[in-house]
Parts: structure tokens; C-alpha cells; sequence
């Protein structure tokens, strides 16, 4: 499997200025890339076209030469920067974590996510454990690229630590390629194998 | 106060407790009004403005008839007309609200202007021309609440499911393969239908005193139907000569309605948003 960026170019309105300009990239399985940049250089930007949340507005995101899937669960899943923001706020947790398959037990201990939690609401759980949640749900196996928007920044670092460990064990096993965007150089060295810094991929003239 | 006491009566169950009186009453006028026979509050000459007493609990009116019987049948009206019209004003709210945000472009323009100018207009001056032309009487003022209460609940509902198609759990949602209705289903739905409720509930106040004043003003419900605005009208031309009972009971009993419905829908509030549980 290979997701690909072909010439990817992307602004809000045509009045705008590009927030991406020809950017072409390509992921294959099994591989963990780190795409690193300082503020406001459209990291998300980009994790979001390669999601499919968002449409380029020139060029394609193709996986494996065809364009994402518009219905069905998406091969190409994202997790976020904010967790409470991507979790129903009148959902009880188990709701939310089965709402596209079901985890097998040995998951959500991997992960370290604790039965008790299920029957309570968003707002009785940490950032930390939410953001468990929002792993545990999008790790079926029909995922084969994850992409991971800054998803440890706000999380203090023994809890990053672990779910660092346990979210490139399981890429590992199953050969899923990952994504993950983060401004953080040491962590992505340490975690990837692969580092793209997208100053150098991102063809922003300076006039513009 | 004691321990146990103070479990007992926590503030979810007051709250209950204080919703379901409120709305026992409310039934209670309801259908006490709906099934009453009508001679109770019918005419009998002889007994002609008595002061209230025990007989004739708030006082009867110059035909002689019993003014709290009336006052039950006339509050019960009210409620009828209440119900219905912010029904219909909520349904009319509901479709608007969710096909402005969805559809979004000229839709969406059309929606806001049409409920910034029911909401720029005095209400009172859109209900009595409405009521005129639709020929006055129940149908008349019916009508005319139903279509000048619905702006404040589109905006509600708008907002709603515009906050809602951005969120990113909606979106994620999307991307696991769910389809538009299981999200409407599953994600909208149970969103929307607290503050829709609540606000169909803090209609009914609205509703009830806009029909008794448009009936109060004589637009409205014709003379010979007991409610709360006919006999509101007809006690002023009593009050001077000292017949105090025949304002102050009708005007009290709407009064407690109108708080009551404020009760219920400000308390239903707490109650459903789990945001609030620690207020």
C-alpha cells in the first residue's frame, strides 16, 4: 500500500494566499515518516488533505493510484490534536470507542484503557485518557495509514512516552504506515524512520 | 440539616420533584377544563357579583357566573391553544433551523432575513393583523401565534447543527464509513432535541400570554368563550367599582401558568445538559 501527495496544492478561497504549493509526497507501508515544520506551515493543513477532510484545491491524493474512498470507512485515518474535540460530548465512552469496530481486550490493555471508563461521559476523563480513546477507535485493521496530528503535544511525558511506544509496536506488527506530524524534532527522531521537513517539500514562493 | 437528609434530597431530585408538581398542575387545568361541564361556569342571574366565599371560590362575575370554574376553563383554552400553536411554531422552527444550515447559501440568507424581520416587528402589532385576517376567533389567534413564534428557535436549531457539521467528531465519524442519516441519527439528534425541547417548553409561556393579550386587546377569542383575556377585558370595566376578584384571581392562575412553563423549561435545562451537573 502507498498513499501518495501528487503536486498537492491548497488555499481556503481563490483570494487567498497558498498555504501549500506543489507539495508531492509518498508513504508506503510499514513506514513511520515525520513531517516537522515550525507554526503555521501547514502541517494540519496537510494531514487534513491526506485524510480526505479536506480537497486540494490542485492535485490529488492517491492511494495506491486510485483517489481516497469518499464512502466507507476510510483506509486513511487521523487522529487529532485535541481529543475532547473529537469525541460526541453525549456519548459514555464505550459508545465512542465502538463506533466503528469493536477493540479486542488485549488492545485497549495495550493501550491502557480501563473498563471502568466506559460508562462515564467525556468530561469525567482526562485529556490523556481520551486521547486513548481516540486511538483504540480508529486502530481496526482495515487502517492502513494513520496519520497523528500533534497527538501527544498536550499530554505529559510519561503518558507520551507510552502511547509512543504502544502506537509504533502495533504500526510495526501490522505494517501500517503512519504519519506523524509534530514540531517536536526529537520525538519524531526518535519515532520515526523517515523525517520530511515541509519547508523543503512546501514550493511557497516568497512573493506570495 | 442532617446527613442523610441531605442525601436524600439532592438537587436532581428537587428538581424533578419541583418539574413534577409543575406540570401536574398544568395537566390538572388542562383536562379539568377540557372535561368540565359547562354549567358549572353557565349564567344564573341571582347570583350576580358575590365577593368570593366558600361557595363561590374566586367571586362570580355581573351574569352571575362562577369565576373559578371559568378561570379553570378559560386557563385550559389557553393551554390548547399554547400547545398547538408552538407545535406548529417549533415544527415550522425545527425545518427551517435544520434546512438553513444544511443547505447554507440563499436558503440560509432567506431564513435570516425572514426571522430578523419577525423579530424586528413588535409581535403584538404581527398577531393582531394576523388574527384579523384570519377571521379572528381560536383559528384566528392560533394562526397568528404559530407563525410569529418560531424565529428565536431557528436561530437555536441553526446554530446547533451549523456547530455540529464542523465538529470534528462529526467529521471523523464520517471518515469510519458512517452514512448522513446514521450521523444525523446518532450525533445530531441527540444534540438538538434537549434545547428543542426546552425551547418548545419556554414557547408555551410566550404562546399563552400573547394569545390572552391579543384577546385581551379584542382581537382575539370572541366574547362568549371563557379565557383568561376575555375575562381579563371584561373585569376592567368592573375593577373601579371595587370588584377586585374578577382581575386579580384570572390574572393570578395565568401568572402561576406562565411561571410555571419558566420552571419547568429552566430546570429541564439543568437536568439535560450533563455541562451543568456541577452549577
Amino acid at each position: 500500500m502507498q498513499l501518495k501527495a501528487d503536486h498537492v496544492s491548497f488555499r481556503y478561497n481563490q483570494a487567498d494566499q497558498w498555504i501549500l504549493k506543489d507539495v508531492s509526497l509518498e508513504f508506503h507501508e510499514g513506514e513511520r515518516v515525520g513531517i516537522v515544520g515550525p507554526s503555521g506551515y501547514g502541517k494540519s493543513t496537510l494531514s487534513k488533505i491526506l485524510a480526505g477532510y479536506e480537497n486540494p484545491s490542485e492535485g490529488r491524493v492517491l492511494l495506491d493510484e486510485a483517489p481516497l474512498p469518499m464512502k466507507g470507512f476510510c483506509p486513511v485515518q487521523m487522529i487529532y490534536q485535541h481529543p475532547e474535540l473529537s469525541v460526541n460530548p453525549r456519548w459514555k465512552m464505550k459508545k465512542t470507542l465502538t463506533e466503528c469496530w469493536e477493540p479486542p481486550q488485549e488492545l485497549l490493555d495495550r493501550i491502557g484503557i480501563e473498563t471502568a471508563w466506559f460508562t462515564r461521559w467525556p468530561a469525567e476523563l482526562s485529556g490523556g485518557e481520551l486521547q486513548r480513546f481516540c486511538i483504540a477507535r480508529v486502530l481496526s485493521p482495515e487502517t492502513k495509514f494513520l496519520i497523528c496530528d500533534e497527538i501527544t503535544t498536550m499530554l505529559d511525558v510519561i503518558t507520551q512516552a507510552q502511547i509512543w511506544q504502544t502506537l509504533t509496536g502495533i504500526a510495526q506488527e501490522r505494517n501500517m504506515g503512519m504519519i506523524v506530524i509534530t514540531h517536536n524534532m526529537a520525538l519524531a527522531e526518535k519515532v520515526c524512520t523517515r523525517i520530511v521537513d515541509l519547508r523543503t517539500v512546501n514550493h511557497i514562493e516568497p512573493s506570495e | 440539616m442532617n446527613q442523610t437528609k441531605k442525601q436524600f434530597w439532592n438537587r436532581k431530585k428537587l428538581i424533578v420533584l419541583l418539574v413534577v408538581i409543575s406540570a401536574a398542575y398544568l395537566l390538572t387545568a388542562l383536562f379539568w377544563g377540557l372535561f368540565m361541564d359547562p354549567s358549572l361556569y353557565g349564567v344564573h342571574y341571582e347570583n350576580k357579583l358575590l365577593s368570593p366565599s366558600a361557595s363561590h371560590l374566586f367571586g362570580t362575575d355581573a351574569m352571575g357566573r362562577d369565576m373559578f370554574y371559568r378561570c379553570v376553563k378559560g386557563l385550559s383554552n389557553s393551554l390548547v391553544i399554547g400547545l398547538i400553536a408552538s407545535a406548529i411554531s417549533s415544527v415550522v422552527a425545527l425545518v427551517f433551523g435544520v434546512l438553513s444550515a444544511v443547505f447554507g447559501g440563499w436558503l440560509d440568507r432567506f431564513v435570516k432575513l425572514a426571522v430578523d424581520l419577525c423579530m424586528g416587528l413588535p409581535h403584538l402589532v404581527l398577531l393582531i393583523l394576523i388574527s384579523c385576517l384570519m377571521g379572528k376567533g381560536a383559528f384566528g389567534v392560533m394562526t397568528a401565534v404559530s407563525l410569529t413564534h418560531w424565529p428565536s428557535l431557528t436561530r437555536i436549531v441553526r446554530e446547533e447543527v451549523l456547530s455540529l457539521r464542523q465538529s470534528q467528531y462529526v467529521s471523523a465519524s464520517a471518515k469510519m464509513g458512517h452514512s448522513k442519516s446514521w450521523i444525523a441519527f446518532h450525533h445530531m439528534i441527540p444534540h438538538i432535541l434537549p434545547s428543542y425541547l426546552i425551547g418548545l417548553i419556554l414557547l408555551f409561556p410566550h404562546a399563552i400570554m400573547h394569545e390572552a393579550s391579543v384577546t385581551f386587546l379584542g382581537f382575539g377569542l370572541s366574547k362568549e368563550t371563557p379565557a383568561i383575556g376575555v375575562i381579563l377585558s371584561e373585569s376592567m370595566n368592573y375593577i373601579t367599582t371595587g370588584k377586585w376578584w374578577m382581575a386579580v384571581f384570572p390574572g393570578i392562575m395565568l401568572l402561576i401558568v406562565v411561571i410555571l412553563f419558566d420552571v419547568i423549561g429552566d430546570n429541564l435545562k439543568k437536568l439535560w445538559n450533563p455541562g451543568s451537573g456541577n452549577e
